[in-house]
């Protein structure tokens, strides 16, 4: 039986769950997405650092999604979504949870996971290195990704990211980011 | 030249880029997924002006947020003003971040490593 997505996030609910949306990532659910979070937001009276850093992630992480999000698999029940993702905000004690969710071609977790693997065993002070290096250094890709996101994610948070990648089928894993902004850093 | 004057977005920033007071302005929040469409402009329109600048050109930066598309686009931009100041022409940059928003001060402190034109990092206190 191939990896079920809907029971996967549902088991990321701890009940203080703000916000839940799974189908197509477009500009504008993106900034329904991040308007409706920043009043939230507000509403919980987070600090100015926090609500700034939980907005920068959710900026990322929601572009990363329509950046990268790969073709959903045949027989998956959303044939719809030209970019199909989910995403799962958890408002936790210090902080937030958020954690996304994406289709990705089984010839691409290598990469994706030697790149995650780098910047989680990179000090804080290697990852500003590596964020001016690439800033630097890289052009946009063909799908308009800078290649910073998650480096920009990592040096935001100061926390490691968490990932997994579930095998849906031959050609197709599903991959998760688990991102905390607390006030870790 | 013809200034580049733009309304500020939900995700794009107010640009103001005035070639006859040599004062240019990025304000706002820079948070496009296509960060080369929307500055693609004012990269064109920065050839230009290098080509006949003002002896002062002075450069506002006044963002709450940027992407990181954004990032790369607006390092372009500090490029073609490095260009302006190695011809021997003044070039001052005024990043601006709001008090407390140490996330904004380190990206400023970020091109000011990267890009050899004298930068200015000014506090906002409300």
């Amino acid at each position: 039986m191939s990896f079920n997505v809907e029971s996967y996030f549902s088991g990321l609910s701890d009940g203080n769950q703000i916000l839940y949306y799974k189908g197509n990532i477009d500009s504008d659910l993106i900034t329904r997405v991040l308007d409706m979070v920043e009043e939230k937001l507000i509403s919980f009276n987070e600090s100015p650092k926090l609500r700034k850093r939980v907005y920068n992630v959710l900026v990322e992480s929601l572009q990363n999604l329509y950046h990268h999000a790969g073709a959903v698999p045949a027989g998956f029940e959303d044939q719809t979504s030209e970019r199909f993702g989910i995403l799962s905000i958890n408002k936790i004690h210090d902080g937030y949870r958020i954690v996304t969710g994406n289709f990705i071609g089984a010839e691409e977790t290598d990469e994706l996971e030697k790149r995650i693997a780098r910047i989680n065993n990179s000090s804080n002070e290697e990852i500003i290195e590596l964020y001016k290096h690439i800033l630097n250094h890289q052009c946009i890709s063909v799908k308009g990704g800078g290649g910073l996101g998650l480096v920009d994610i990592a040096r935001k948070t100061g926390n490691k990211l968490g990932y997994v990648f579930n095998s849906y089928d031959a050609d197709t894993y599903f991959f998760c980011l688990d991102i905390l902004v607390n006030n870790n850093k | 030249m013809e200034p580049i004057l733009i309304e500020g977005t939900p995700k794009t920033p107010t640009i103001k880029f005035d070639a006859s007071s040599g004062v240019f302005e990025i304000k706002g929040r820079s948070i496009p997924e296509n960060s080369v469409d929307f500055y693609k402009p004012l990269i064109d329109w920065l050839d230009s002006y290098k080509e006949d600048p003002n002896d002062k050109t002075i450069v506002n930066i006044r963002l709450e947020y940027f992407n990181t598309s954004s990032s790369k686009c607006i390092l372009d931009v500090f490029k073609k003003l490095e260009s302006i100041y190695k011809a021997k022409n003044e070039v001052e940059v005024n990043w601006y971040y709001e008090e407390d928003d140490e996330d904004m001060l380190e990206a400023g402190e970020d091109y000011e490593s990267i890009i050899r034109v004298p930068f200015k990092m000014i506090e906002i206190v409300e």
